[in-house]
């Protein structure tokens, strides 16, 4: 079922274009976004958001988001995960769940499940946190309300491998209850979680299908990519 | 946060339709007018021309020719603000800092030091170059509003220095009266404004002279340069922080000769000239006429100056005296008509006077004369 | 010693008005990144319709009664005022800084324009109950009860504000904003209709400021407010941006500097050193402080 469907999507930063034409459709499960450094990945996220100019069609469970300010984008129910975690310092964790839920009763006990440490440090500064803990505010954010759609940009960057294997663990989990926009640069990540890939070249798709056969085909990897299946993209 | 403009500045199209070779002959014309305009203006006071309501009396009376001066001279204020905030791209709030040097500074030299006009004269720019270039290589750097607070506050510094008479020379809320100055008699007595007059009016020809070769000249390019893009100016190998402090410490310094004329003309230094309400109002003038065009600054100045004066005559005057309060209220404060009127300005004609003077003549605005 | 302890009293007392003016101005600037020119019309505004309230009651003016009424009169102004310039221009212009700036300078060079055709440009006497002008004696020092009451009312104004951020979830958003507005709408919250709130609060504030700012001088005049404003950005700078308790802690200190400088130097010292801090600390600070604004040069 598509939860997600983008046609014919430009964006802009500032007067210069970024993505042109771009369009794919996301269904359950993780589709992950792809594509070298600056080719648009983080900018596709942040156009169907409305964070920056776009122009296209937009459908989230058939319903146009294209035209609406970013927080009605997201009261449609969208769950985003910035690159950057981007929580706020200087609110503590408890706060930071509680500005994201969108209902005045939260399920508090789906995010202390995967993430026990946030119900320990419900009052520490969120500033104070380590990255690792940062990353699960930020995802904790956007598991807390009941969303159609979670957005995800590059959860794993900068984060020591045992963290990575926790964050990973949880993406695992809220993929089963939610389709997930993922864009990554960690390979490994990708193929332990991704169902279908959409790979970004030059602000345009170059490859859409599904994540096992295009990983597998070194040579579009290593094209597309240019990296191997086994490492870590350069960042 | 995107980079954002100054209102009505960056919409620099080239003009449509014209083929280039035009160009230089319509500047001639640009020229011949001006030139015209200006020798017209030198022949006022022998003319006996009438304006009646906008003013005071005809041509040659005093009264209309010290309102004229005082125009003339705002007028180029504007215009050496215009080259900091329109060409440049820095929003100063301090820029009345450096006509109050040229005021308070030529008053001092004459008054309390009583020396000679030249000598003064001299002193007094020096005092604006030296301000200048030390407040802007402070201010500068900073950059965006908290460069434009740092200028506040420098002004503001000055301000309470005049007001407050700290040092003792200033004569405080009184201000500073030239009566023991050592000035040419041709300068002196309500006879004279005439002279007056002719001195403002080519103060005012020279400052804008001077800020159109500047913007003319490669310095000029660079700063329009700096104002659109500073990561270009940066990879030809010029420092913006520069090119910014030659447009503060030329558009100061310029500032200041205009402050010297200013003494002149009234007779005295007053501290009003000190206040962050003048460089506001500077601000508003700027804006009203159209921050991107060069005349769109004189004109500003000289309009806003042209209302403020009449405007408070006609406050007092019995039309309005009689008025239900609702509308006398208003109409009796210029400072309300023209902060009304710049609010106007800033929401819906953002490129000022001079924008709508270009529409109406079917062309995209642009840097004209 | 009587006289450093009337210094104090007198400092706070001072603070308290320069916090009144400062804690809206810095959730302002903090949240909605528009540098409010209009702020000091909003404090003058408040002050004159406290005053006019106040003078209506003829020969009961000077009573408590009619001087609280006077305290929610001006805050309310403020707080109409406000919500008239954010709703009709502020709002229209989101996303042009330079433009919002630009349209609260027209603002306060007319608001302050309009009050002086409607009461003129002189001072006048501003009519409290008569205990404010008599003093107390403190350890010493005869201070003017009026200070005892402006530093009281900005304390009450500090706990209020501080419960409001700290306990309610608009405060919550408003210090979320503070810190980065983009992520907040990220999160499916309206912005805007908290920009419209802080600067409504930010005028109540200053309002009630303006009230007060006349019983501590015993007079109201029409520039009353804009004088007041360069320290208010002051007091701001240095508290940190949609930070109460910096606003706080710099109004003590700028307002304590100010008093003892002006005592011991020379009057008018204290002003100075307190507006060269300004650019002092603006040029110290990282670009962080202001780092989000536009760069305009």
């Amino acid at each position: 079922m598509t939860v997600l469907s983008v046609h014919d999507l430009d964006a802009w930063i500032g007067s210069h274009q970024i993505l042109h034409g771009v369009g794919f459709d996301v269904g359950d499960g993780v589709t992950a976004v792809l594509g070298r450094n600056g080719v648009g990945k983080t900018t596709t996220l942040r156009a169907l958001l409305g964070l920056v100019r776009r122009k296209g069609e937009v459908r989230l469970a058939g319903d146009r988001i294209d035209e609406l300010p970013t927080h009605a984008v997201v009261t449609r129910g969208i769950g985003y995960v910035p690159e950057n975690r981007e929580v706020f310092g200087s609110l503590t964790v408890a706060e930071n769940l509680t500005l994201a839920a969108r209902t005045p009763n939260p399920d508090l006990d789906v995010v202390h499940q995967l993430f026990p440490e946030l119900r320990e440090r419900a009052k520490q500064a969120a500033g104070t946190l380590s990255g690792g803990q940062q990353q699960m505010v930020a995802l904790a954010r956007a598991l807390i309300n009941d969303n159609t759609l979670l957005l995800i940009d590059e959860p794993t960057k900068g984060l020591a491998p045992r963290i990575v294997s926790e964050v990973t663990a949880a993406l695992r989990v809220a993929a089963t209850r939610t389709p997930i926009l993922l864009v990554e640069q960690d390979l490994a990540v990708v193929e332990s979680l991704a169902d279908d890939v959409v790979v970004i070249a030059d602000g345009r798709v170059a490859h859409r299908g599904p994540a096992k056969d295009f990983l597998a085909d070194r040579a579009a990897v290593l094209s597309l990519l240019g990296v191997g299946t086994r490492e870590v993209a350069t960042s | 946060m995107t980079v954002t403009q100054a209102p009505g500045v960056g919409k620099t199209v080239a003009s449509k339709g014209k083929p280039p070779q035009n160009r230089p002959r319509k500047r001639w014309i640009g020229g011949a007018l001006a030139l015209a305009l200006v020798v017209l203006l030198a022949l006022l006071p022998k003319l006996a021309l009438s304006v009646p309501g906008v003013l005071p009396g005809p041509t040659y009376s005093a009264g209309t020719l010290q309102l004229l001066a005082v125009c003339f001279l705002i007028g180029a204020l504007a215009v050496t603000y215009h080259l900091l905030f329109g060409v440049t791209g820095m929003l100063s709030f301090g820029h009345a800092l450096y006509f109050a040097v040229g005021v308070y500074g030529f008053a001092t030299c004459l008054q309390t030091w009583h020396l000679g006009l030249l000598p003064s004269a001299l002193i007094t720019l020096g005092f604006g170059v030296v301000t200048s270039l030390i407040v802007g290589a402070i201010s500068l750097r900073v950059g965006g509003i908290a460069f434009a607070m740092v200028t506040l506050a420098f002004a503001q510094a000055g301000s309470l220095l005049v007001y407050r008479n700290l040092g003792g020379h200033t004569g405080g809320e009184e201000g500073l009266g030239l009566t023991d100055a050592k000035l040419p008699d041709a300068l002196l007595g309500v006879v004279n404004t005439a002279n007056l007059y002719w001195l403002a009016l080519a103060v005012a020809v020279l400052v804008y002279l001077a800020v159109v070769w500047v913007s003319g000249s490669r310095v000029g390019a660079m700063m329009t340069a700096v104002r659109e893009n500073e990561l270009r100016v940066q990879v030809l190998g010029v420092r913006p922080y520069v090119v910014r402090l030659t447009a503060f410490v030329v558009s100061g310094t310029l500032a200041t000769l205009v402050g010297m004329a200013y003494l002149l003309l009234q007779g005295g230094a007053n501290p009003q000239v000190t206040t962050t309400n003048f460089t506001l109002s500077l601000l508003v003038m700027v804006v009203l006429g159209g921050v991107g065009a060069r005349w769109g600054a004189l004109l500003g100045g000289i309009l806003y100056t042209l209302l403020d004066q009449r405007l408070g005559v006609l406050a007092s005057s019995s039309t309005v005296t009689s008025l239900p309060d609702v509308l006398r209220v208003p109409l009796s404060q210029p400072l309300f008509l023209l902060g009304m009127l710049f609010v106007v300005i800033v929401m819906f004609l953002p490129g000022g006077l001079a924008a709508a003077f270009a529409r109406i003549a079917g062309h995209a605005p642009k840097e004209t004369l | 010693m009587s006289v450093v302890v009337l210094l104090l009293i007198t400092g706070l007392g001072l603070g308290a008005l320069y916090f009144l003016a400062a804690s809206g101005l810095s959730l302002i600037y903090g949240l909605m990144r528009v540098l409010n020119f209009a702020h000091g019309a909003f404090l003058t505004l408040g002050g004159y319709l406290g005053y006019k309230v106040a003078s209506a009651f003829g020969p009961d003016s000077r009573t408590w009664p009619v001087f609280l009424l006077s305290l929610v009169v001006g805050a309310a102004g403020g707080a109409a005022f406000a919500a008239l310039v954010e709703l009709v221009l502020i709002r229209r212009l989101y996303e042009r800084e330079i433009e919002q700036v630009l349209v609260t300078v027209g603002i306060g060079l007319a608001a302050v324009a309009l009050v002086v055709g409607i009461w003129g440009a002189d001072a006048r006497p501003y009519p409290a109950p008569a205990w404010m002008s008599q003093v107390t004696g403190v350890l010493g020092a005869q201070v003017p009860n009026s200070r005892f009451v402006c530093i009281l009312a900005a304390v009450l104004v500090f706990v209020l504000l501080n419960l409001l951020l700290g306990k309610t979830r608009y405060g919550l958003i408003i210090r979320a904003g503070v810190e980065n507005r983009a992520m907040v709408a990220a999160l499916g919250i309206d912005v805007r209709k908290s920009f419209t709130a802080v600067f409504v609060l930010g005028g109540a504030l200053a309002g009630l400021g303006g009230v007060l700012a006349g019983l501590y001088n015993a007079s109201l005049s029409p520039g009353g407010g804009d004088s007041l404003l360069i320290f208010a950005f002051i007091v701001v700078v240095i508290g940190g941006l949609g930070s109460i308790r910096g606003a706080a802690i710099a109004a003590v200190v700028v307002a304590l500097l100010q008093q003892f400088a002006n005592y011991y130097a020379t009057s008018g010292v204290g002003d100075l050193m307190v507006v060269l801090a300004l650019a002092v600390v603006l040029l110290v600070r990282p670009a962080g402080l202001f780092g989000r604004s536009v760069r305009i040069a």
